[in-house]
């Protein structure tokens, strides 16, 4: 699947796993599924992974902040994670790692991993 | 000295935007012969990348147009140039202002120019309005001593 979500219900947390090149082409559906998913579950938080983007340009910068932006209205925040050397590069000279900030995603999830629960996640 | 050195490509196609992937695939698979590393391979991508979604969403506004392509190989410098016959940049110095956008709404981050201008290291800007825009870039491929690794085969370059 070109883009996977899980959602945490226990955190109100949505994650987006893109699995596709980022561009002004593929970047329109990745902006239709992730407000849809958004306006779904109201999340407090959100997390783009990037670990299987092999390209992105300037198009996943205008995505990420328009996500962000959306977020900031509902009181939600916004936050990436597993860049690849070519996502970073971008992300790091646009200046948006300071306003969505990178995070390490294995850590994030480490406590939904210890419990037998799974009622609480959400495949999308 | 690369034996290959001295090629040329030109590629025409139509603005559809899913011909943006195929551009930088065709530019990396045939840099590809110069030996870059992958963040070199990658810069140049990305950068034809911009240069071709200029012309197909600002140049033609999604009307139907041609995007030409080409690409030159010079000892170890690559030379890309991508024109359109759309409506031109009315001011060329500040569409390369980073942050400047002539399409807030759609989410255009207005870091096209900005991004082609470091990832090469060269860049100017041609443009007529009413007749269309070319831009021009170049990018040395720094010779390594490095590790074979390091290099990026044809494979990888078409794989990503």
């Amino acid at each position: 699947m070109k883009m996977e979500g899980r959602y945490y219900e226990e955190d109100k947390l949505l994650i987006f796993k893109i699995n596709e090149e980022i561009d002004e082409c593929s970047v329109k559906e990745i902006r239709r599924r992730a407000d849809y998913e958004i306006e779904r579950f109201m999340p407090r938080e959100v997390i783009f992974d990037f670990d299987s983007v092999t390209f992105m340009d300037s198009a996943g910068i205008g995505m990420v902040i328009g996500r962000y932006k959306q977020l900031n209205i509902i009181g939600g925040r916004t936050e990436v994670a597993n860049l690849t050397d070519g996502v970073r590069k971008i992300f790091a000279m646009s200046g948006v790692l300071k306003i969505i900030p990178e995070i390490d995603l294995e850590k994030r999830l480490e406590k939904f991993n210890q419990t037998d629960d799974k009622k609480e996640v959400v495949n999308l | 000295m690369n034996k290959f050195s001295d090629n040329e490509i030109k590629i025409e196609f139509i603005s559809k935007s899913n011909n943006e992937a195929f551009a930088r695939i065709s530019v990396a698979a045939f840099v590809a012969q110069l030996d870059p590393t992958i963040e070199e391979i990658s810069d140049i991508k990305t950068a034809v990348s911009e240069a071709v979604t200029n012309s197909i969403v600002h140049g033609y506004e999604d009307k139907l147009g041609i995007v030409t392509l080409i690409c030159k190989l010079h000892n170890n410098d690559v030379y890309i140039e991508v024109s359109d016959k759309g409506k031109g940049i009315e001011n060329i110095e500040m569409a390369k202002q980073p942050l400047y956008t002539t399409k807030p709404n759609l989410e255009r981050s207005g870091m096209g120019f900005t991004i082609m201008e470091s990832f090469m290291d060269e860049l100017s800007v041609e443009s007529i309005l009413g007749l269309g825009t070319k831009v021009t870039m170049r990018k040395t491929i720094k010779q390594t001593d490095e590790l074979e690794d390091t290099q990026v085969t044809l494979e990888e370059a078409l794989r990503g």
